[in-house]
């Protein structure tokens, strides 16, 4: 390649990737436009305010809903990262029969459509006589979120060495006390990394929680789905702007951590 | 404590051999680390799957419900040409959505799997970043942008380009849109993990052995990419034909597709039992999409 037809593929390319970004930016970039504008019809500017983000406090709805949103997704992936990271501990250091059974297990809820998992769900909570409500939604998002948590931990498990743990039970640790003291700090970050997982799959989730909410139970796509038809007020889009700029902030501050941790392991 | 001497074994897996019994210091901490997740496969995943499965040879009740009388007519039902209907539209979207998915994401995955490593880092996570917003809420930015009285609308009818409002909002196409927005993340991430895996050498052989740049991509980076390719295009497919909410809020009425006619029979229609082989016959066309992804060398661990 000669050095022009370099330059024109380069930039080609950043044109081409700048342009698939724009595409995945544009809906969120407009949410975040309007909600800074006065008129109550997210349509045409008219000009900037910030009394939506006063107003969106007063609407009790739309706190509930962030509330349960909230509630769902904490409660969520703190029990799907419990059982998960201790099965892919389980699974890590022992081999047992069915073990290739329980593996293929694990993929089914990833495999398998949404959909099909929650119409399952509603019609199991359905026959069990189990209202739905916040309990049936968190059940629901453990059952997708733990295989990938299971997944994620053991793949950062592949590479850990396990005489760290021989020589620690060799000192006389016992067993609770090695999976304290050195199996866990080692494996923090792959723990870290099984919770994002867990917590983006259930802050991104629609379609199970579409099934699985009670009327009480409101989460906040559920009520945007609500209101998509009749009408969404700027309110909401300021909702969602404080909530990008959180999880924004959330994420900074991970890779941060991570950034500090692989510094540290490499002095 | 004996652990001290079944230690070696316990940590050195391969050491232990399968055929014979476990010892209880090894079981019971197996059972209390792996049992939890078993359990809750049990209960939540595979006892609901059986029950969806029971009720598809059911009777519908009068006030919606099940009603126990063992018959395929559900599975019949789907023959009448109203749903192969369906069935027909859905998988032409679903078709095009994964076409389109792969025809962008593959230059895509591929340039950013070139990228300098601090880029690849930023430009990853730029990719993951818009999932923390719900992807309903994106779908709603795309209904600001895409209406009558939209954003699009009204910058082209400001440049004098239209007299008239377009109708971009409640068709097919707005359909496709939303589902290559919401979807293409899938695409990218197995392929540029595919691309990234590939091995430089062998470009580089190509290249001198004299095979032209395109040659080389033809004959060598896209057949060793195929399992990359193979699973995004899984993971686009099956769930465009179950986002309901795609095509609920971006089609109108005008686009139902079956996840849309399997959340109708639930909660709409109440039928139950038609639902449930509805949702049986899209477990088995996964199934046999899963296998001839592996039969093709793809695995599983490539999905998720």
């Amino acid at each position: 390649m000669n050095k022009h037809t370099k330059q024109l593929s380069k930039f080609l390319s950043t044109g081409f990737v700048t342009l698939i970004y724009i595409f995945l930016y544009l809906p969120i970039a407009i949410i975040v436009f309007f909600s800074f504008n006065t008129s109550k019809l997210n349509v045409v500017f008219q000009g900037f305010t910030l009394k939506w983000y006063g107003v969106m406090f007063q609407n009790g709805d739309l706190m509930s809903a962030l509330k349960n949103t909230a509630i769902v997704a904490v409660s969520s992936v703190i029990i799907s990262i419990f059982i998960g990271t201790l099965a892919a501990i389980g699974m890590f250091r022992y081999q047992f029969r069915g073990k290739g059974i329980v593996d293929s297990f694990l993929y089914i809820p990833i495999v398998i459509p949404e959909i099909v998992m929650g119409i399952s769900l509603l019609a199991f909570y359905h026959i069990l006589n189990i209202n739905l409500g916040l309990t049936t939604l968190i059940l629901a998002h453990v059952t997708f979120s733990m295989p990938y948590v299971v997944v994620t931990v053991r793949s950062r498990l592949s590479g850990y060495d396990m005489s760290l743990e021989e020589a620690a039970m060799d000192l006389g640790a016992t067993r609770l006390h090695t999976l304290r003291r050195i199996t866990l700090p080692i494996i923090a970050p792959g723990i870290l990394a099984g919770a994002m997982l867990a917590l983006t799959l259930s802050l991104d989730d629609v379609i199970v929680s579409f099934f699985t909410t009670g009327v009480d139970s409101v989460t906040l796509p559920i009520y945007i789905f609500n209101k998509v038809k009749t009408g969404v007020s700027p309110d909401i889009n300021a909702l969602i702007t404080l909530i990008i700029l959180v999880t924004l902030l959330i994420m900074l501050f991970i890779r941060n951590l991570e950034a500090r941790n692989s510094n540290k392991g490499q002095a | 404590m004996s652990s001290t001497t079944t230690a070696p074994a316990v940590l050195r897996p391969e050491a232990n051999t399968p055929k014979k019994r476990m010892p209880l210091s090894q079981l019971v901490p197996l059972l209390l680390m792996v049992g939890p997740v078993v359990l809750w496969l049990l209960i939540f995943v595979a006892a609901p799957l059986m029950y969806v499965f029971v009720i598809s040879f059911m009777k519908k009740g009068t006030y919606g419900g099940v009603v126990m009388s063992f018959n395929f007519e559900n599975y019949l039902r789907i023959f009448d040409p109203l749903y192969l209907r369906i069935f027909l539209v859905s998988i032409i979207i679903a078709t095009a959505t994964t076409l389109l998915c792969l025809i962008l994401g593959y230059p895509f995955a591929y340039i950013i799997a070139r990228a300098s490593k601090r880029n690849k880092g930023i430009l990853l996570s730029l990719i993951m970043l818009p999932f923390w917003t719900n992807s309903l809420i994106r779908t709603y930015g795309w209904i600001i942008l895409l209406r009558t009285n939209g954003t699009f609308n009204t910058l082209l009818a400001s440049a004098n380009l239209i007299s008239h409002p377009l109708q971009m909002l409640y068709t097919n196409g707005a359909v496709m849109v939303g589902m290559v927005y919401t979807l293409f993340p899938f695409m990218v991430l197995p392929l540029y993990s595919s691309i990234e895996k590939l091995d430089r050498c062998l470009l580089e052989a190509a290249n001198d052995l004299g095979a032209k740049p395109r040659r080389t991509f033809w004959r060598v980076t896209l057949p060793l990419t195929v399992p990359g390719i193979f699973a995004g295009c899984i993971q686009v497919f099956i769930p465009t034909l179950g986002y309901f909410f795609i095509s609920d809020l971006l089609g109108g009425g005008n686009s139902v597709l079956v996840g849309n006619l399997i959340r109708n029979q639930f909660l709409a229609a109440r039928d139950w039992p038609f639902g449930a082989a509805l949702s049986i016959l899209l477990i088995v066309f996964t199934i046999v999409l899963m296998r001839v992804y592996k039969h093709f060398g793809g695995s599983l661990e490539n999905i998720t």
